[in-house]
């Protein structure tokens, strides 16, 4: 698995602190990051592919700086985020899914292969030249997530991939992290996601309070809701 | 819902011809129309585009679904053409603007978006010693044409905001909200397209 090192970092915006004095090194395979709204889960996730830099401290991953490599960086992580929509930057369903795969130097039958296989191992293979606004909410987090996944990152950060969306394809996108091979970040609100995690952090307010196994972590967090 | 103007794949002669020829031929089509001034020619060249959505094999449903957003102005047109300047004027006018709308329609209904935006990056590449950067351009056309169902969305979801909450129509009340949410999605989709490696 990567390595994700974060020694000591902390963001601020402007004169606000957001995020301090967080100490991790992750390099287990499924790590689970939860919190309250505002606590700073998005902020220490984008930092983890350079879409947001550590105001204090550095970040890195496989030895590579997110300041210095953001480019190597995020061509290692995938990042899936909230909504769908948003992520979805061409207007068809398999262009789409070729937009990460340009100028990696791959000729078209290869890209047309890859998008092939990846838009039929999640159930999209009949949507290929479908508009894409015409799907599911579901569907568009698929195709959000296949169109990461074409690129073959080393490591997935998902920022509440499930949060918009209703139970079933909540589960079904839970069921699709679950089978990936690579090292996956995921923050969530959905705390049954967390089974079988290998570690789970607990952001509050800005902090990591707490760093431990799901067993621990997930019932101290719900404490700490109540 | 009829996705206006989005590509239908298919398998037609104009659909095989390469994107970088259609709009060049839309170009000069384009001009070409432009210069007809009698109602006859007009009418025969709005014959000549609807031929064209059938080697396609689009019905003339899909034709007609292309000129519905265009009808409010059009009759407007006509009714003004005709008052003012004569029955074979308000046929030119309108004559034309039908064709022109069908055949960019035709163009984009017959091109995945991808080809289309190939042959931008391609055209523009001459202008590099100008500036201009072709992918940029590419990209930005793409993302124009993505971003009309997202935004359509959003308007009509901050309609039925308005509605639920019982607020009268009024244009400020929808304005502001689609303009802030607009803007907050155009700030996520930076986000995306950064994750996706557009700058790097
Ligand atoms: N671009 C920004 N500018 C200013 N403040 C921000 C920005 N993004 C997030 N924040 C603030 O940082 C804090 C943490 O946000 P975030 O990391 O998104 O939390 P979470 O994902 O846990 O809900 C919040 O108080 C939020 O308002
Ligand atoms: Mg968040």
């Amino acid at each position: 698995m990567p390595v994700i090192e974060a020694p000591g970092v902390g963001h601020r915006y402007v004169d606000r602190v957001v995020l301090a004095g967080v100490d991790v090194r992750l390099e287990e395979r499924r790590v689970g990051i939860v919190g309250a709204n505002g606590s700073g889960k998005s902020t220490f996730a984008r930092m983890l592919n350079g879409l947001v830099l550590p105001t204090d401290g550095w970040v890195s991953v496989d030895g590579l700086d997110t300041r210095r490599e953001g480019r190597a960086v995020r061509r290692r992580v995938g990042f899936c985020f909230t909504d769908p929509d948003a992520q979805i930057v061409m207007p068809t369903v398999a262009e789409d899914v070729a937009f990460g795969l340009r100028r990696r130097g791959l000729s078209r039958a290869e890209v047309r292969e890859r998008v092939d296989r990846v838009l039929a191992a999640h159930d999209l293979a009949g949507h290929a030249d479908h508009p894409a606004h015409l799907l599911s909410g579901g569907q568009k987090q698929l195709l959000a997530l296949a169109s990461v996944l074409v690129t073959e990152p080393d490591v997935l950060v998902m920022d509440e991939p499930t949060t918009l969306l209703d139970l079933r394809n909540a589960q079904r996108v839970s069921r699709v992290v679950e089978a990936l091979p690579q090292q996956v970040v995921l923050v969530t609100h959905h705390l049954d996601l967390l089974d079988g995690f290998d570690r789970v952090l607990v952001f509050d307010e800005g902090r990591l309070v707490l760093d431990d196994v799901p067993d621990v972590a997930v019932p101290y967090y719900r404490k700490l809701m109540a | 819902m009829t996705a206006l103007g989005l590509y239908r794949p298919g398998t037609s002669p104009l659909h095989r011809a390469p994107g970088g020829l259609k709009l060049l031929l839309l170009l000069l089509a384009g001009v070409g129309v432009v210069l007809l001034h009698r109602p006859w020619p007009v009418l025969a060249a709005l014959v000549a585009v609807v031929l064209c959505y059938a080697v396609a094999g689009l019905s003339p449903r899909v034709a007609l679904a292309q000129l519905r957003p265009l009808a409010w102005v059009g009759a407007v047109t006509a009714l003004f053409q005709l008052v003012v300047a004569g029955w074979e004027r308000a046929v030119v006018v309108v004559g034309v603007l039908a064709v022109l709308v069908l055949l960019a329609a035709l163009v984009t209904l017959t091109t995945r978006t991808t080809e289309l935006v190939d042959a931008v990056v391609a055209g523009c590449r001459p202008l590099r010693p100008l500036g201009v950067d072709a992918e940029r351009v590419g990209l930005v056309l793409a993302l124009g044409v993505r971003c009309v169902p997202v935004v359509v969305a959003l308007a009509g979801e901050v309609r039925d905001a308005q509605r639920a909450r019982g607020l009268a129509a009024s244009p400020r009340a929808f304005a502001v909200p689609l303009i802030v949410r607009s803007l907050r999605h155009a700030d996520a989709l930076g986000d995306a397209l950064a994750a996706r490696g557009v700058d790097d």
